[in-house]
């Protein structure tokens, strides 16, 4: 039933925002092992376009693929392998670490062992966080515990809306670090960033103007 | 399939619990408006006796209307809501588990506190059933027809008013069946017309409000 490899692809894309034209025509194709690095002045459309990516924005004209099928006819099949990562976090301030990532990854029908938790606290550098509240973490704490979901989540695809953005240099390598070894599991991703990512390879380039 | 949907109804009580003053504010509301009739209206028993159903039901109603707004506000801001769009489940089981989270915290409060105020009302027992009744059909009625006007308005800054021009012409037809019903119970009359009317919309509202929610939900985050 799936498509043997994961592929991600777009064709002729369109997007307009309040009237004006962010990009037309777009076409992108991401294949297992690669990371899709979207860059472009502010107000470009990376974020439109990621959206338009996971499925929650309709595009204008054209249409995503994800093993070769269109997304929004095979709508929960797609979802069920992808993990977005907004500008909005998703957490709740009031709900603690655990209590955070055990509601969302239930949203997608998952659940973990208090070892994987802990394990994927230790790679993002929450130890010991479990009971905080989201609130009394600082903004780069609080992104990391978006890692830790993509962690959890084992997903294939990766959307990530800049992922850097809050982050310290440990951070930020820590990130790396999580796009290699996704990319040597057979994953792939598509991010928005400013800075240089530093990985061994498999990273392409898409730019908007 | 029921995973998702109970762990989304106990966060949202979870969150609930953890916000009691935010919740106890309609509920006050609706305290205040029924109480404050007998002191500016008139304490005569048989009036107070002939507006109560009246009187409950829209404090009741806009209680809800009141309280309605916060049903998917923080979600949406502060990003859940975009990852409930992006569950592989289907968006209006989600949507349905919160809509009985929030009937859960501001409907059923209101079922509790009612007989208190139908006495303060000199209503006489077989109608106060009655009003039982109708506010147990009735009130998850108000927070299932107020998910798709707050899943429409949730996007826009001031959605308020737009909110209550949306949802209050679809409130009327239950606060004219379910006062009627109580008045006609209060009278001596057969209220079963009544009672099924609001269930047969109550039953209506469950299968399709949900879908419609969701769909709202999808242009609000698009």
């Amino acid at each position: 039933m799936n498509h043997p490899e994961p592929t991600l692809q777009a064709r002729g894309l369109e997007c307009v925002r309040s009237d004006s034209l962010l990009f037309s025509d777009l076409n992108l194709s991401v294949k297992a092992g690669q990371v899709l690095q979207i860059e472009g002045p502010n107000g470009s459309g990376k974020t439109s376009l990621l959206r338009i990516l996971a499925g929650l924005t309709p595009p204008n004209e054209g249409e995503v693929l994800w093993r070769g099928e269109n997304i929004a006819r095979r709508r929960s099949a797609f979802l069920s392998e992808v993990a977005y990562l907004g500008h909005q976090l998703g957490l709740k301030a009031d709900l603690s670490v655990e209590e955070n990532l055990r509601l969302s990854l239930a949203l997608s029908g998952l659940s973990f062992s208090p070892a994987s938790l802990a394990e994927a606290l230790q790679t993002v550098g929450l130890t010991g966080r479990e009971e905080t509240p989201a609130r009394a973490l600082s903004a780069g704490q609080r992104q990391r515990i978006t890692l830790a979901r993509l962690i959890l989540s084992s997903a294939t695809l990766w959307i990530l809306d800049e992922p850097f953005t809050a982050l310290d240099s440990s951070g930020v390598s820590l990130v790396e670090a999580m796009l290699k070894s996704h990319l040597n599991r057979g994953g792939l991703a598509v991010l928005t960033s400013h800075q240089t990512v530093r990985l061994d390879g498999g990273l392409i380039k898409l730019a908007l103007a | 399939m029921i995973g998702p949907f109970f762990a989304l109804l106990k966060r949202d009580l979870l969150l609930a619990f953890r916000h009691r003053g935010e919740l106890a504010n309609p509920l006050l509301f609706f305290l205040i408006v029924v109480t404050l009739y007998p002191l500016g209206v008139s304490p005569d028993e048989a009036l107070l006796r002939k507006i109560a159903p009246g009187v409950i039901w829209i404090a009741a109603l806009l209680a809800a209307l009141y309280s309605l707004e916060n049903m998917f506000r923080s979600d949406f801001d502060d990003g859940s809501l975009e990852q409930m769009a992006l569950s592989p489940y289907p968006l209006s089981l989600l949507v349905l588990a919160k809509v009985l989270a929030h009937w859960l915290v501001s409907g059923l409060p209101m079922l509790l506190l009612a007989p208190l105020l139908a006495m303060f009302l000199a209503m006489p027992a077989p109608a106060m059933t009655v009003l039982e009744l109708t506010l147990l059909i009735g009130t998850p009625l108000l927070s299932l027809i107020g998910s798709i006007g707050v899943a429409l308005t949730v996007g826009l800054r001031r959605g308020g008013i737009l909110l209550t021009l949306l949802v209050l012409p679809l409130y009327i037809p239950v606060l004219i069946f379910a006062t009627n019903a109580v008045s006609a119970a209060a009278a001596g009359l057969s209220v079963t017309g009544q009672l099924y009317f609001l269930a047969a919309m109550l039953v209506l509202a469950l299968t399709l409000v949900p879908l419609a929610t969701a769909a709202a939900l999808r242009i609000s985050l698009s």
